[in-house]
């Protein structure tokens, strides 16, 4: 089933494709938009848009081949997000990227999905155009699924309709190329999305203004993952003069951000990952990590002593991922004879 | 016509010293003073530290929490070689500290006749504002934060005073000493004839325990040329990929030489609001100076 899911949202790559060619679209003009309570959507520049308020933040592409979500929020505003959409365009939704499994990533892909509708035909097969396809890295359908008699986390209809499993997913949509880009860290299912023409990246949780970066060592998160994709959007970013604009950078939560955001973020990672290793070299246990205040120069902005992500998890993930990595390779077992 | 004229007079002195904007724009009314002009920077106050630089470990006289020293502690000068860093340039609450040609100029609406905006131009690194007039709203908190910020502006009489929010993260000292990007700048531009007097004040949740107030000067230079400040960024140091320069907690080694070199006590260059205060002097006679071994 995952196969032919796959095979076919893929073939719908193409048939957008040659839909691209067909037809004008009203222009897209809006520099805001308001939305549905408590949904906000800025433009951000060229076909991208930001919209705010439904969980992690939904990266929106809109031009005359229809509509691109990159996430879906948490599910529970859907209603708000299709109609905050429809205040922008009357195209149909033909993709969601997931950028991650996180509930509040991909909590809107059942209910915003089915609303859409990928292009049918040719080798596509004619059934494949219900619903939008939703594009993510294997281990995220791996995460959203579950094995034949097992209950999965979510519906069918919410899964991945086009999973990928080598380092990126390229889509050529409204007018420009769209890297999807498998970069885990947060979990072992981490993608960004570069919109090339517009000149937006799509971070996911790998970055957001709010908090110290979730590392979900369980599904397969890593501090060093983390920090290569922060280097790695920093070296697709760059800035207009004055280190200013040029690429922007949709985080996962929180507010619009540069090049400058994302570096001063970088650097922050890097410094507590730095002290942290330090300490474990040294001999400290985690007890004696979390009293020596390592990230004491940015818990105001970054920490958090309550919730679903504090600063004791967050250095709790960054201790036990550098330790095991510092741990002695265990010696092969010998055959016995 | 002497009646007339002393009224008159009596009407334009009672409007400046109630601060009552003007209703109308023809001759006879006047409107709030006009700052546009070419500004020469005076460093005639803290010249050492905006110009040749802030020691490091210099934190005295700053409002810091122990979060802002701690990031000062860890900052290694060697972060600006990397090529992200290179071409920042101030934020607003610090150009006007460093080499600070300034260059102000109005926007007025055509048909109202309306102040709509004031600009200004920094030579450093060219960073220009713009302080909105109109009375718009500030952009909401999911908005972008640039180097410059978000003003608006209103006149009190003939000082103007602005409001800056969505401020990037930026430092109120070159040595490491953050200010966030939660911060608000609140700044007041009064204008003496020739001279243009800025008070700045800072404040910020994460890393001041009070606001950070400091003032600028400028004298008028009709004659003042900016020059371009173009900035290209290079590879200074080859480095792999993800490498930031900083000093680990304790291993600051460069901390105690400011007070070494001005024979002070090392407590107050820790900064802190009491630094801030006349009375600290008195306070300071009681602790022993940092000897040249830096002991």
């Amino acid at each position: 089933m995952r196969r032919h899911m796959r095979t076919s949202a893929a073939a719908s790559v193409f048939a957008a494709a040659v839909l691209a060619s067909m037809g004008g679209v009203a222009p897209m003009s809006a520099q805001t938009a308001g939305g549905a309570a408590g949904i906000h959507t800025l433009h951000v520049q060229g076909n991208v848009y930001m919209m705010v308020g439904a969980g992690g933040n939904i990266t929106l592409q809109i031009g005359d081949d229809g509509v691109l979500l990159v996430d879906t929020g948490n599910g529970q505003s859907a209603s708000d997000v299709v109609k905050a959409v429809r205040a922008l365009t009357d195209k149909p939704i033909r993709y969601i990227i997931n950028t991650s499994a996180d509930p509040d990533h991909v909590g809107g892909n059942d209910a915003i999905g089915k609303l859409g509708s990928t292009i049918a035909g040719g080798n596509v097969g004619a059934g494949a155009g219900v619903g939008a396809g939703i594009i993510a890295h294997e281990n995220v359908l791996n995460r959203m699924s579950a094995p034949t008699g097992k209950s999965a986390p979510y519906p069918t209809t919410a899964w991945p309709t086009d999973t990928f499993v080598s380092k990126q997913k390229e889509l050529y949509f409204n007018g420009e190329s769209i890297q999807t880009i498998y970069k885990p860290g947060h979990t072992d299912g981490d993608s960004i999305v570069y919109f090339r023409k517009s000149d937006v990246i799509s971070a996911g949780e790998l970055f957001n203004t709010l908090t110290f970066p979730v590392i979900d060592l369980s599904r397969g998160g890593s501090i060093k993952g983390v920090l290569a994709g922060l280097n790695d959007m920093l070296d697709i970013a760059i800035p207009k003069a004055m280190q200013e604009g040029g690429t922007y950078i949709i985080p996962g939560r929180g507010r619009l951000t540069d090049e400058a955001d994302l570096l001063e973020y970088r650097d922050m990672v890097t410094i507590v990952r730095d002290r942290v290793q330090d300490a474990i070299k040294r001999g400290q246990t985690l007890d004696q990590v979390k009293a020596a205040k390592f990230t004491l120069d940015y818990d105001a902005r970054w920490g958090a002593t309550s919730g679903a992500w504090t600063t004791d998890m967050f250095l709790e993930a960054v201790y036990k991922d550098l330790s095991k990595a510092n741990e002695p390779a265990k010696p092969a077992a010998v055959k016995k004879k | 016509m002497k009646t007339l004229t002393k009224n008159l007079i009596a009407f334009v002195i009672a409007i400046a010293l109630a601060g009552v904007p003007p209703l109308f724009a023809q001759g006879g009314a006047r409107g709030p003073i006009d700052l546009s002009g070419e500004w020469a920077p005076l460093f005639h106050e803290d010249q050492p530290e905006r110009i040749p630089g802030p020691d490091i470990g210099d934190y005295l006289g700053l409002p810091i929490n122990d979060a802002a020293r701690l990031h000062g502690d860890a900052w290694d000068a060697s972060i600006l070689t990397l090529p992200e860093h290179q071409c920042k340039p101030h934020p607003a609450d610090y150009s006007p500290r460093g080499p600070a040609n300034l260059r102000i100029w109005r926007d007025i609406d055509h048909d109202t006749q309306s102040l709509l905006a004031i600009h200004t131009h920094i030579s450093w690194q060219q960073p220009e504002r713009t302080i909105w007039m109109d009375g718009r709203p500030h952009p909401p908190e999911y908005a972008a934060h640039t180097w410059q910020g978000f003003s608006t502006g209103k006149f009190d009489g003939d000082m103007l005073t602005v409001t800056t929010t969505h401020l990037k993260m930026g430092w109120i000292r070159r040595n490491g000493i953050p200010r966030s990007d939660k911060a608000t700048l609140t700044e007041h531009f009064v204008r003496h004839g020739d001279y243009l007097t800025l008070i700045s004040v800072v404040s910020d949740p994460v890393y001041l325990t009070e606001p950070f107030v400091r003032t600028t000067n400028w004298v008028n230079d009709p004659h003042q040329l900016i020059a371009p400040y173009p900035c290209q960024a290079v590879v200074e140091i080859e480095r792999p990929q993800g490498i930031v320069p900083n000093h680990l907690p304790g291993a600051n080694t460069f901390l105690r030489e400011f007070a070494s070199k001005f024979n002070l006590p090392f407590e107050p260059t820790r900064g802190g609001a009491e630094t801030m205060y006349p009375e600290y002097m008195l306070k300071m006679q009681t602790m022993t100076p940092v000897t040249k071994a830096g002991k």
